[in-house]
C-alpha cells in the first residue's frame, strides 16, 4: 500500500479548492438554519445557480469574467426571492420538502434537452474558466508542499476558494454582532416574540436567505471552476446532504464550524478512501470491490449524519444552547 | 390501594424478560435480514464477475420489439473511441478501461430508414460507471408512424398511465402520511423502501425463479420486517430521548443514505426488469398491459382495505385518535407506542406492494425509491399533510400530472412538473387538497 499516496490525497483535501467550495456552501447554509432556523435542504440549486449563471453568462451572454460573477449572483438572488415568497411563511418542515422540491426542479430545467442550447442539458457545459486562469499571477510549474504537489492552476483556484471563506467569514462574523444578526437569531428563537417586537420576520428572513445563497453560488462557482466543466448530474440532493453533513459536523451556529467541519469531512473521506481501496488491492477486504469502496464511504457519509445529529446536534464548536432544530 | 409487593417484582422481572426476549426476537430479525443478504445476493456474484472483466456498457436497440442490427454506438475517454455495433438480436456491449461518467452516442445515421429515436430521447446519453462495473442504457426507437395519433387518443392514453402511476403512488405516500401523523416525522428512508420492496421481489422472481405471487408476498413480508426493525432500532429509542421532529428528519437523511448505499452494493446499480406475463388488453387507443391492469385492481383494492381499516377497525380508529392528538389518546388508554409499531409494520407493508407494483411495470433500481420520495411527498403535502386520504388523493393528482403534463413539455421534465405543482399548491393553499387549516403551523 502506498502510504505517501494515501496522506499526500488526504492532505491535499485540506486545502483544496473544491473543500473551499463546499465551505463556501456550508457557511451560507449556516446563515439559513444555523443562525435564522431555515431547513433549507435546496442549497444544491443555489450552488448550481452560481455555476450555471457565471458560465452561462461566459459562454451565452459573452460577458467577461467579473460580469458573469456579479450575473450569477444576481441569478441566485432572484432564485432566493422567488424560492422565498411561497415558502418562508411555511412551518420548518414544509420548507424543507419544498426546498429540497424546488432544487429537484431546477436540476431536471436545467437537464432537459429542450433547453440544451442554452445548459447544455444532461452533457452540461465548458470552457468558461480561461479567464479566470488567465488572471493568474502564480508561475507555471507544480508547487510542493511536503506530501502533496499541486498545479499552479490548483494552487490559483484553491486561494481563490479560500479568500472567498474568509470574506465570507468575517462578513458573518460581523453581521452577527449586529442589531440585524440578534433580530436573525431572534426569530431563531422565538418567532412570534420578534414579531411582536414590531420586526418584519418574513423580510428578515428573506434577507438571510439571499445572502447565505449568495455565498452558496460563490461556492458553486468555485466548484465549476475546478472541475472545469459543469453538469446537472452533480447538483443532486447528495450534493446538499454533505453540506449539511458538513455544517452539523463543524457546529452549525459557528463561525469556524463549517470550515473546520469541512476540512475534517473531506479529509476523512478521502483517508477512508483511499485506505480501503488500498487494503482491497493487497487483499485483505476479500469481500469487497474496488468500486465497491465508493458506495461505503457513502454509507460512513449517511452514518456520520446520523450519529451526529442524534448525540451531538450542536457539533464540534457549538454551544448545546445554540441548537434550534425546532423552531 | 394496596399492592402485594411480590406481585409487582413479578410484573417488572416480566417486564425485563419481555424486553429481553424483544431484543432477541430483533437480532433474530436483523440475522435473517442479513442471512438473505447475504446468502443469495446476486450482485456478490455479479460484482466478481465483472471485476475481473472491466467495466462495460451495454444495452438492447429494438424498434417495435424487433432487435435492431448494424446500428453503431461509440464513447469517448481521453481521446480514445471506443465502439460497439448492435448484433441481429439487437444487443450492444462496449467494454471501457475504469470507473468514471462516460457519454455514449447512437450514430442516428446507422438507424434503419424511418426508424428515428423515440421524440424526447437524446442520441447522447451520460452513463455513470463510478458506481458500478457495468450499466445498462436504453434508446427507445419510435417509428415515425407513431406519434401521429390524435390528441385526445394521446390524452386518453396518458390519463390511463397517469391514473395507474397515481395508484401506485398513494400506496407509498399513505404509508408516509400515516407515519407523519402518528409520529411526526417526515420519513426521507421511506422511498428506499420501494426500492427495498421491488428489488427483493426481482431477487426472488428473476433471480431465483420462485413463482411472482409467492415472491411478492415473501418481498411484501421482508419490507413489513424492515420497517418495524427501523422503528424499534432508531425511531422508538429517539421518541424517547423526546428527539424533535426536524432532527429525526435529518437522521431519516442519513438512514436513507445509509439504506440506498446498502441495497446498491448488494444489488448493484444496474435497472432490473422483470419478465412481462400475458397479453394486452385493448380499450379504443389505450392498450393495457395486464400487469398493470392487476396492479390498478390490486391498488384500488388494497386503498379501500386502508379506508375500511381506518374507519372501521377499532385499530384504525385508534390510529386515527393517535395522529390527531397523542397525548389524547394515550389517556384515553390508546396504547400509542403499540399503535406506531403497528403503523410502522403496515406501512412498510403497503410500501413494499406499492414497490413490486412500480418495479413489475417501471422497472426498478437502486435509486427508484429514491427518484420518486419527491412524487410521494408531494403527494402527501398536496392532500394535506397527516390525512391519510388526502395522501392518496394528492397522489392520484400527482400521477396524472407527471403523465398528462408529458403532452405539452418533454417527457424529461414529467418530474418537475409535478413539483412545481405542489409548490404552486403551497403557495395558494398550503394546508393541502383535503387538510384542515389547523394542522398548518
Amino acid at each position: 500500500m502506498d502510504w505517501n499516496s494515501i496522506f499526500g490525497l488526504s492532505a491535499g483535501e485540506l486545502i483544496g479548492a473544491s473543500t473551499a467550495a463546499y465551505v463556501l456552501c456550508a457557511l451560507g447554509l449556516s446563515m439559513h438554519f444555523g443562525y435564522t432556523g431555515l431547513l433549507n435542504f435546496g442549497q444544491a440549486a443555489f450552488a448550481a445557480i452560481g455555476g450555471y449563471g457565471f458560465s452561462i453568462a461566459h459562454l451565452t451572454l459573452g460577458l467577461s469574467l467579473f460580469p458573469s460573477v456579479g450575473f450569477g449572483l444576481l441569478c441566485s438572488a432572484i432564485f432566493a426571492v422567488l424560492l422565498g415568497i411561497p415558502t418562508l411563511r411555511l412551518r420548518a418542515d414544509y420548507l424543507a420538502i419544498v426546498t429540497i422540491a424546488a432544487a429537484q426542479v431546477f436540476k431536471f430545467t436545467v437537464a432537459t434537452s429542450g433547453l440544451s442550447w442554452l445548459t447544455g442539458g444532461a452533457d452540461g457545459l465548458a470552457g468558461f474558466t480561461d479567464e479566470f486562469y488567465a488572471l493568474n499571477p502564480i508561475p507555471d510549474g507544480d508547487i510542493n508542499l511536503g506530501v502533496v504537489s499541486l498545479t499552479n492552476r490548483q494552487v490559483w483556484v484553491a486561494l481563490v476558494g479560500w479568500v472567498l471563506v474568509a470574506l465570507a467569514a468575517t462578513l458573518i462574523f460581523f453581521l452577527l454582532r449586529s442589531p440585524w444578526g440578534r433580530v436573525l437569531k431572534g426569530i431563531r428563537e422565538d418567532e412570534d416574540a420578534v414579531r411582536a417586537l414590531g420586526k418584519n420576520v418574513f423580510s428578515f428572513k428573506m434577507q438571510a436567505l439571499v445572502l447565505g445563497g449568495l455565498m452558496a453560488s460563490l461556492g458553486g462557482m468555485i466548484f465549476v471552476i475546478t472541475s472545469s466543466t459543469i453538469q446537472p448530474a452533480t447538483w443532486g440532493t447528495n450534493f446538499t446532504f454533505m453540506i449539511w453533513t458538513v455544517l452539523l459536523l463543524g457546529g452549525a451556529a459557528t463561525i469556524l464550524g463549517p470550515i473546520v467541519g469541512g476540512m475534517i469531512f473531506f479529509v476523512l473521506l478521502m483517508f477512508t478512501q483511499n485506505l480501503l481501496a488500498g487494503l482491497v488491492e493487497i487483499g485483505w477486504l476479500p469481500f469487497l470491490t474496488i468500486s465497491q469502496v465508493g458506495q461505503i464511504r457513502f454509507i460512513f457519509i449517511g452514518l456520520a449524519l446520523m450519529l451526529l445529529v442524534i448525540f451531538r446536534p450542536q457539533g464540534i464548536f457549538g454551544n448545546k444552547k445554540e441548537t434550534f432544530f425546532n423552531v | 390501594m394496596f399492592v402485594p409487593r411480590d406481585k409487582t417484582e413479578v410484573g417488572l422481572s416480566q417486564l425485563a424478560a419481555n424486553s429481553r426476549t424483544r431484543a432477541g426476537v430483533i437480532l433474530g430479525a436483523i440475522a435473517i435480514l442479513f442471512s438473505i443478504l447475504f446468502g443469495a445476493s446476486p450482485a456478490m456474484a455479479q460484482a466478481h464477475l465483472a471485476a475481473s472483466t472491466g467495466f462495460s456498457i451495454g444495452g438492447v436497440i429494438s424498434n417495435d420489439g424487433n432487435p435492431v442490427a448494424g446500428v453503431v454506438l461509440s464513447t469517448t475517454l481521453d481521446g480514445k473511441e471506443y465502439k460497439a455495433t448492435t448484433d441481429a438480436s439487437g444487443q450492444w456491449l462496449i467494454n471501457v478501461p475504469k470507473a468514471t461518467v462516460y457519454k455514449v452516442t447512437l450514430d442516428v445515421k446507422t438507424l434503419p430508414k424511418g426508424v428515428t429515436l423515440r421524440e424526447g430521447t437524446s442520441a447522447t446519453k451520460e452513463v455513470d460507471l463510478t458506481t458500478s462495473n457495468d450499466a445498462g442504457l436504453l434508446f427507445p426507437l419510435g417509428a415515425n408512424t407513431h406519434t401521429e395519433q390524435s390528441f385526445s387518443d394521446q390524452f386518453l392514453v396518458h390519463l390511463v398511465a397517469g391514473l395507474n402511476l397515481g395508484l401506485v403512488l398513494a400506496l407509498a405516500a399513505i404509508g408516509i402520511s400515516l407515519i407523519f401523523g402518528t409520529t411526526g416525522l417526515s420519513n426521507f428512508a421511506h422511498g428506499d423502501m420501494v426500492s427495498f420492496g421491488a428489488l427483493f421481489a426481482w431477487l426472488f422472481s428473476v433471480a431465483l425463479g420462485w413463482p411472482l405471487i409467492v415472491a411478492a408476498i415473501v418481498s411484501i413480508a421482508l419490507t413489513a420486517l424492515a420497517g418495524w426493525l427501523q422503528d424499534a432500532i432508531i425511531w422508538k429509542p429517539l421518541r424517547k430521548k423526546r428527539v424533535g421532529i426536524n432532527q429525526m428528519m435529518i437522521v431519516s437523511i442519513g438512514f436513507s443514505i445509509v439504506f440506498r448505499y446498502l441495497l446498491l452494493i448488494f444489488f448493484d446499480g444496474d435497472t432490473k426488469s422483470f419478465a412481462a406475463t400475458g397479453q394486452d388488453f385493448t380499450f379504443g387507443p389505450v392498450i393495457i398491459s395486464s400487469t398493470s391492469a392487476t396492479s390498478m385492481i390490486l391498488c384500488a383494492v388494497a386503498l379501500a382495505g386502508v379506508a375500511l381499516f381506518l374507519t372501521k377497525t377499532r385499530i384504525g380508529k385508534a390510529t386515527r385518535a393517535v395522529s390527531d392528538n397523542p397525548s389524547l389518546a394515550a389517556s384515553t388508554g390508546i396504547d400509542v407506542e403499540r399503535i406506531i409499531r403497528i403503523v410502522w409494520v403496515f406501512a412498510a407493508a403497503l410500501t413494499g406492494l406499492a414497490g413490486i407494483l412500480y418495479g413489475l411495470q417501471f422497472q426498478a433500481n437502486w435509486l427508484t425509491g429514491f427518484d420518486i420520495l419527491l412524487l410521494l411527498f408531494a403527494s402527501v403535502t398536496l392532500g394535506g399533510l397527516g390525512t391519510a386520504l388526502g395522501a392518496a388523493v394528492g397522489a392520484l393528482i400527482i400521477g396524472l400530472v407527471v403523465d398528462l403534463s408529458s403532452l405539452v413539455l418533454p417527457t424529461d421534465m414529467n418530474y418537475a412538473s409535478a413539483l412545481v405543482v405542489l409548490i404552486l399548491v403551497l403557495l395558494i393553499r398550503p394546508q393541502g387538497v383535503l387538510g384542515k387549516k389547523q394542522r398548518i403551523g
